[in-house]
């Protein structure tokens, strides 16, 4: 080609990124990488090849982390960890501020080995990844510089074990480390075994800087590494990103460890567009949506919902603008799109959109030109795709968007929330009404408003349902990275004693307490009833034995009660303060039962009751001042942190203290607008059910708070399994904590246990922001805004 | 690496407009209030799309000769003369040093500016100086730049201008139409300005920066293209903001709107603002990505500038020698 040719076809001409510093600094490292362990490299060691996707080429051998090495990073970790707690706040900010300095420094070198070994183009490294990446330490050098003030009554975790993607490698790790660091934690990091390198360079970048020995430890190696990262004893927790599949095995491989666990997991996210939106901008939205990162990203826009009316021209401007796409090599700065990871993924692409064109979709694909060697795939769209099609259900995690039609604003909302997924939602119109209304009903822990894709240090990053939970960024993120200190204290729970039983209780009618579900007392399915024994071994009544079929009841209806959650936080108030006010008019007889259940002196059960009804006052208090913030991030427009319930909630309330337990598990859930369905303590299951009228007495909806009695852990291992159940609250045994985190995998609820431990109930860390942050989580909705 | 399905080889076009011109279809008010932009979309593509396409070495050297075939070149000064006028027209025969082209294979083309561009009191003297170069003049009318005189004199002016020999007339809207929503008003404008021209071609001068919203750009667009314009234009260089990338979108898209409708395509004409041979690249990508080919010749685009050409010259002085070169090495314009 010449300026003549040129100047005739106003073609671009490629334009190649210089690559000769980070060859540089590979043939430095001899093209071979130790671990980065305590403060210094190990030798290089047999282990895998990373490669440039590009080309196919090797671009390095890194080692593969083994039980010993992982090990020797644990324990480099753990020897850290006191001391950099230790630091003061500032001390520790300094250091992080020193690696966003750093990042930025070598902000061209990162960007060159990121494009190189990911394969995805320089302009997404250099405009995108690393200046996200410098952004997450410069904001978290500020909660390190905040946090004694912020979070006074949290510790950090300790040592946190982190396994990370290969779609975004220094942006992920940023996302890990930076809040792991800045909050007092050390580090084993794992970087995907595609994509080692920024990691490596980063460490070595990370020692320049002058962070401590032991504080980042970074072990390469595949899945296997992973696992034992895992499963090692002496990490506090665990902090994954990557598939929903492996996100499960995690939660299984945790489970009653006392690991603190977040999932960063995958997504089918919606993108709406409604017959008000700015259509092109909508297209050059999917664009970014599904074309950004060669639609590896776990929170891609790669289900389109088009409205019907719109479809037909939304989808012809969208296939020409799909042809100007231009694929290549990651160094060259005029392409869109580089190449998939590797082969075997390319593969898994493609036979996708085989099966759906199979099944009956419509395959647009973009005529674009793309180097011989390399994975590449093009930019692809599947239209009319049915929705029983696989690609229109499960994450593809390629360059290739689903698109299917609606036709109201509420069919939208139900189509955009017929998913296990729940990270991400992007939403098109010109209709602020409109749009905040979607944006308030669609589930997911990411709204974004007429833009997508869009990220910050300082607004939290995580999803619902399979998505996964926790968050990443601002000060929601942050308390994955804290522990309350006041639980770590607690002794372990020595088993209930109750008396042996007697006779039955004289004086009183035969009293056989039902289970109480959908607003109704309800006959056990099983018509099984178990007694209750008195402190003096009296037989103090019956209760229902729940089984499986009254879980389920009890969760169909707490499903059923969906208007809860929209009720006004004054409603909610105004219930929970009626359901004090009853509880208190009736203080004597709780008192009664107490004692005669549980053995405690007058004194002492009158103290119970009257800690509930104040308990109940609390959560009638919050429920209007649990409030969200307005972030603050680079952009003309607002980000709102919303705090959600999580849905469906079952809890096993703690055997000990049966009125205050029940009121200080339940109350939270309910203020912010959860549906309940409670397993009283075992016990002591009286108060719980006496309760039920001191329910029906105070307004509480139907299938608000449904009680079901009987065997706590054979109930609570049910509500486990139950995939309708959102969150899991469950108190008691060790065994029992195992056995709902293992079990509560099928759909990734949210979990809160005390493993075993028995928590003083009466104790003021037992009420307040703690439990209301556990019976939410927090939604982020973008809006950008400006006429 | 082959090259992207879509390319095509486009004949260099002489100078002017020789594309098919707009009819104009009669007013549709629905279609006009139906117009969404989302200004935060639009900065953000106009923010990006600048990384996305690097144009350097040979491509770049021709691109920005191109660009120079592209040029409206300009002088709206209250103290122009004649010999000023003519000295320009000298520079747009031959805005780019003999040697510069040949160095760069260019020796055989001939590259001229696409128009020159002046008031209408120098139109005659213009003509006279560009009389066998076929560069077309253009003459700014109706009561340039604030567009406030009777109907009848902006309809005098234009032709005016046309009888002394203007081709290409750039017309300003009056932005009082546009702020209140009178669309029809500013159709029936239009209609009066296309219909006086004649034979002239019809440039569009929305201002841009007095209609503030990018909503009311892209809907002055519209009604000025459905009343006949054959190109559209960002500013008269008066305003406080001209022409602008996220404007440049929401204007071209507009275009392309309206060539789906009708077939027709209109031209675009940024102007003001645009001074920097870097600058010029990124509008030309912008045209190629959101309009394609044709868009990158003079018949569809012009760039309405003056000190653009002087950066044009070092830039390609410097791909020719290698060494950084300055203003006094390239004749004034």
């Amino acid at each position: 080609m010449t300026v003549a040719t040129y100047f005739d076809t106003m073609d671009y001409a490629p334009s190649t990124e210089d690559d000769s510093v980070a060859r540089k600094w590979l043939a430095d490292h001899g093209g071979r990488f130790g671990h980065f362990i305590g403060g210094r490299f190990t030798d290089p060691a047999k282990g895998l090849e990373t490669r440039e996707p590009a080309s196919g080429k090797v671009l390095a051998e890194i080692a593969q982390g083994t039980d010993e090495v992982v090990n020797k990073a644990v324990a480099a970790a753990r020897k850290a960890q006191k001391g950099w707690a230790g630091l003061s706040g500032h001390e520790r900010a300094v250091k992080l501020y020193a690696l966003a300095r750093i990042i930025q420094r070598n902000a061209r070198l990162l960007a060159v080995v990121e494009a190189l070994d990911n394969g995805k183009p320089i302009r997404e490294t250099r405009d995108i990844d690393i200046p996200l990446a410098a952004r997450h330490f410069y904001h978290h050098a500020g909660w390190a510089q905040l946090k004694e003030s912020q979070f006074p009554d949290h510790d950090p975790v300790g040592v946190i074990g982190q396994i990370i993607p290969w779609n975004f490698p220094l942006l992920m790790l940023a996302w890990k480390v930076a809040p792991a660091l800045a909050l007092g934690n050390t580090v084993v990091l794992k970087p995907a075994e595609a994509t080692p390198l920024t990691a490596l360079l980063f460490a070595e970048l990370a020692e320049a800087a002058g962070l401590p020995a032991g504080v980042l430890n970074v072990v390469t190696g595949d899945g296997s590494t992973g696992e034992t990262i895992v499963s090692h004893e002496d990490v506090d927790k665990i902090a994954f990103t990557g598939s929903t599949e492996v996100g499960r095995k995690i939660r299984e491989a945790t489970a009653g460890t006392g690991k603190s666990l977040t999932l960063e997991l995958g997504g089918k996210s919606p993108f709406i567009v409604f017959d008000d939106a700015d259509l092109d901008a909508a297209v050059e939205g999917v664009v970014d949506a599904i074309w950004f990162n060669q639609g590896e990203v776990c929170c891609a826009g790669s289900r389109l919902l088009v409205h019907e009316g719109v479809a037909e021209d939304f989808h012809a401007r969208l296939a020409a603008r799909m042809m100007t796409l231009r694929l290549g090599a990651s160094l060259d700065k005029t392409i869109d799109m580089g190449a998939i990871i590797d082969a075997d993924q390319r593969a898994r692409i493609a036979a996708m959109v085989d099966r759906a064109v199979a099944d009956g979709a419509e395959l647009v694909q973009a005529q674009v030109a793309a180097p011989k060697d390399g994975t590449f795939y093009p930019p692809t769209l599947l239209c009319n795709v049915p929705a029983t099609s696989e690609a229109a259900t499960e994450e593809i995690f390629g360059p290739v968007a689903v698109s299917m039609t609606f036709r109201t604003p509420g069919e939208a909302l139900q189509l955009a929330n017929h998913s296990r997924y729940g990270l991400a939602a992007s939403i098109w119109s010109e209709n602020v009404n409109q749009s905040l209304e979607i944006a308030a009903g669609v589930q997911a822990g990411i709204v974004w408003v007429n833009c997508t894709n869009v990220m910050d240090a300082g607004v939290g990053f995580g999803g619902v349902k399979e998505s996964g939970f926790g968050r990443e960024g601002g000060r929601e993120g942050c308390y994955d990275y804290l522990k309350p200190r006041a639980f770590a204290k607690a002794p372990e729970r020595k088993p209930a004693q109750t008396a042996k039983a007697k006779m039955f209780a004289v004086a009183a009618v035969d009293r056989t307490a039902k289970l109480f579900i959908g607003g109704k007392q309800a006959r056990p399915d099983g018509n099984y009833t178990r007694p209750v024994v008195g402190a003096g071994g009296e037989i103090l009544g019956e209760v229902g034995e729940g089984n499986r079929k009254d879980i389920r009841n009890a969760v169909e209806a707490a499903r059923g009660a969906a208007s809860w959650g929209s009720k006004t936080q004054h409603n909610r108030a105004q219930i929970l303060y009626y359901l004090g006010e009853n509880l208190s008019a009736r203080a004597a007889e709780f008192a009664d039962r107490l004692r005669a259940m549980t053995g405690v002196k007058a004194e002492k059960a009158k103290a119970e009751v009257s800690a509930s009804v104040s308990r109940l006052f609390s959560y009638g208090a919050w429920a209007d001042k649990f409030e969200g913030a307005v972030h603050m991030p680079p952009m003309r427009g607002l980000a709102l942190a919303v705090p959600e319930p999580l849905g469906v909630v079952g809890v096993v309330c703690p055997p000990e203290m049966p009125l205050l337990g029940f009121v200080s598990t339940v109350a939270p859930l309910i203020a912010v607008g959860n549906r309940i369905v409670a397993v009283p303590s075992e016990p002591y299951p009286l108060a719980a059910t006496d309760f039920y009228q001191v329910v029906e007495t105070s307004d509480v909806p139907a299938g608000v708070l449904n009680i079901v009695t009987g065997e706590a852990a054979a109930l609570g291992k049910e509500l486990a399994k139950h995939n309708d159940v959102d969150g899991l609250w469950a108190f008691g045994t060790l065994e029992l904590a195992e056995a709902v985190e293992r079990l509560s995998s099928g759909n990734l609820k949210r979990t809160f246990t005390d493993y075993g431990r028995a928590w003083d109930w009466s104790a003021p860390a037992c009420e307040g922001e703690e439990f209301l942050r556990r019976a939410t989580q927090v939604k982020n909705i973008w809006v950008p805004y400006g006429e | 690496m082959p090259e992207p399905a879509m390319t095509q080889s486009v004949a260099p076009a002489a100078a002017g407009h020789n594309a098919e011109r707009n009819a104009g279809i009669p007013l549709d008010l629905a279609l006009v209030n139906a117009v969404q932009v989302n200004r935060s979309a639009s900065d953000r593509r106009a923010a990006t799309l600048p990384g996305r396409r690097a144009v350097k070495g040979d491509a770049q050297s021709a691109w920005l000769v191109k660009a120079v075939t592209c040029i409206d070149l300009t002088t709206l000064n209250g103290d122009d003369t004649e010999g000023r006028v003519r000295r320009l027209c000298a520079k747009a025969r031959q805005p780019i040093r003999h040697d510069l082209l040949e160095a760069l294979g260019l020796g055989e083309r001939r590259i001229t500016t696409g128009a020159v561009c002046v008031y209408h009191r120098f139109v005659e003297a213009a003509v006279d100086a560009l009389k066998g170069t076929g560069i077309p003049v253009a003459a700014v009318s109706t009561g340039f730049p604030a567009g406030l005189v009777p109907h009848e004199v902006k309809l005098s002016e234009i032709e005016a201008s046309v009888r002394d020999g203007a081709q290409e007339i750039d017309i300003v809207i009056t932005r009082e139409h546009v702020l209140t929503g009178n669309w029809q008003a500013l159709y029936d404008e239009m209609r009066d300005f296309r219909a006086a021209c004649g034979e002239a071609h019809v440039k569009a001068i929305l201002a841009t920066g007095d209609l503030k919203t990018l909503r009311n750009v892209a809907r002055a667009s519209l009604v000025c293209m459905m009343a006949g314009a054959d190109f559209i234009k960002t500013s008269t260089g008066k305003e406080g903001v001209n022409a602008t990338l996220p404007v440049t979108l929401t204007m071209v898209r507009a275009i392309r709107q309206y060539q789906a409708m009708t077939g027709a395509k209109v031209g675009y004409k940024p102007a003001g603002g645009i001074s920097k041979a870097k600058d010029v690249l990124t509008y030309f990508a912008l045209m190629k990505e959101e309009l394609g080919r044709d868009w990158l010749e003079p018949d569809l685009f012009r760039i309405g500038a003056s000190s653009l050409l002087a950066d044009i010259e070092r830039q390609l002085e410097h791909r020719v020698t290698g060494a950084y070169s300055a203003l006094n090495r390239h004749p004034i314009g």
